[in-house]
């Protein structure tokens, strides 16, 4: 057994899910595929956003294959900058909000 | 990473000139043969293509002579495959010249593809260019790095020249912006490229409509494939209509293959492995039947036949009773099996690359 939680080798076998449950890997595979098309957004907006939320998720598997996905389409390292900061903007807006609870709190308990 | 300044300096310089041992063809074929190939982690090429029958590689109708004039640049960059640059002394004569034109003549082949280096440093170059002018090619390529235009007043009439004899201008750019571009071509190259592109669009080149053919080639700046090539087109032709005004024809995504200076920068960056596994992950049988080797018939500058320029940087002579221009026969060319190794992954990851972008 890895004496590390993450290898970095591992994503490449990321595929073989399927292997222990074929009709759900399969499945989930083709669901993947199909939202990174293009649509109404583009394949390279969506990169961005993967790559936002890689960070959010704090996936190191997905950090590098967004990165990696990023470069191939061109996309500059100050776009994928800006990116990360709208994740971290959110998440720390998510935390920054919940203060209205804790101020409704005192003010229940205590104003 | 205290070694990073140390290294860019260092790579200012062509293998050869470094003395590395990446300099010696031999030795890479070797990396490329040994380890993840050599264990078993990763299928060799030949493996992989007999798989689907392909094997062995043979020519289809051959479509493009492509000649290098010569290894000399003014630039060095630092995934060149040629392992070009200024201190490159290898050029073809006028003698092997007059050779290539005598072939030129007579050839099935409708496209002649001039490279190098620069090939435009070749002293004979303009001679050459007005000789096989008179042939009449259908699509005549000059694959010109652009700065070159801007090197020495000497070249500054070259998009005139090029005009002249309806040439069909190739040139390399790998980002719409100054930073990527310069980490890869050198520092100025991308002022030097812009001003290049607009002194071509000036007198016609890469207009809509023209005839004057001006077509970008991108390859990535790093250890990663090119993305999708309609894609990046557009993002090439929004980014540099907009920044600079400058129009082009067609983008050509080109993957950069696992040898010569790019090997080496692979090597040192510890990115080797993890690079041929994408380019073994991404192999497209389909990308195969039209791979380059197979329409095209590649001339070293002392007259040499190869199967690409890649087999030509790697000292692989066609298999062949006929190895050299000045014994030139098609039909037995024609005949011969296709030299393979590791590096031809670099041709079939994805939509397939070539000189001329995706084959598929």
């Amino acid at each position: 057994m890895s004496k590390t939680y993450y290898d970095p080798a591992d994503l490449r076998k990321f595929g073989n899910i399927t292997e222990w449950s074929e009709e759900l890997g399969t499945k989930f595979f083709e669901y993947y595929n199909k939202v990174f098309e293009e649509g109404a957004l583009s394949a390279r907006e969506k990169s961005l956003i993967a790559l936002a939320v890689a960070h959010t998720e704090q996936c190191p598997y997905c950090i590098d294959a967004y990165t990696k996905d990023g470069l191939q389409r061109g996309i500059t390292k100050e776009e994928m900058m800006e990116a990360i900061h709208v994740g971290a903007a959110i998440k720390s807006g998510a935390t920054l909000v919940m203060g209205v609870q804790m101020m409704n709190k005192v003010n229940k308990l205590d104003g | 990473m205290g070694n990073a300044k140390t290294m860019t300096k260092l790579k200012i310089q062509s293998l050869h000139k470094r003395k590395s041992e990446l300099a010696n063809s031999k030795r890479q074929l070797e990396i490329l043969s040994n380890g993840i190939f050599l264990n078993g982690e990763l299928p060799k090429f030949k493996d992989k293509i007999a798989q689907t029958n392909q094997f062995p590689l043979r020519p289809n109708r051959l479509e493009i002579f492509q000649i290098n004039l010569g290894y000399m640049c003014n630039q060095v960059c630092t995934h060149c495959h040629v392992d070009a640059g200024p201190d490159r002394t290898e050029i073809m004569t006028r003698e092997t010249m007059q050779q290539c034109l005598d072939i030129i003549k007579k050839t099935e082949a409708h496209t002649l593809d001039l490279t190098g280096g620069a090939p435009e440093m070749n002293p004979d170059f303009r001679w050459f260019v007005e000789e096989a002018s008179k042939i009449g090619i259908k699509d005549f390529i000059v694959r010109s790095n652009l700065t070159i235009i801007r090197a020495n007043k000497k070249y500054y009439d070259l998009p005139a020249f090029f005009k002249k004899h309806n040439i069909h201008v190739v040139s390399s750019m790998p980002h719409w912006t100054k930073g990527k571009t310069d980490k890869q071509r050198g520092e100025g190259v991308f002022d030097k490229s812009i001003k290049a592109l607009q002194e071509l669009n000036a007198i016609g080149y890469g207009m809509p409509n023209s005839n004057l053919k001006l077509d970008l080639v991108y390859n990535p700046s790093g250890a990663f494939l090119p993305g999708d090539q309609t894609s990046m087109e557009k993002e090439f032709k929004k980014a540099l209509k907009k920044d600079f005004d400058i129009q082009f024809h067609n983008l050509f995504a080109i993957t950069n293959l696992p040898i010569s200076r790019f090997l080496d920068y692979l090597i040192s960056s510890e990115n080797y492995e993890d690079y041929m596994y994408s380019l073994v992950e991404a192999y497209n049988p389909e990308a195969v039947k039209n791979v380059m080797c197979r329409n095209t018939i590649s001339v070293s500058w002392d007259g040499w036949l190869y199967d690409c320029d890649f087999n030509q940087m790697l000292g692989l002579k066609v298999a062949s009773k006929t190895k050299h221009i000045k014994d030139y026969n098609e039909e037995l060319l024609q005949n011969r099996q296709i030299i393979i190794s590791q590096h031809c992954y670099g041709c079939t990851a994805g939509a397939g690359s070539s000189c001329q972008g995706n084959v598929i």
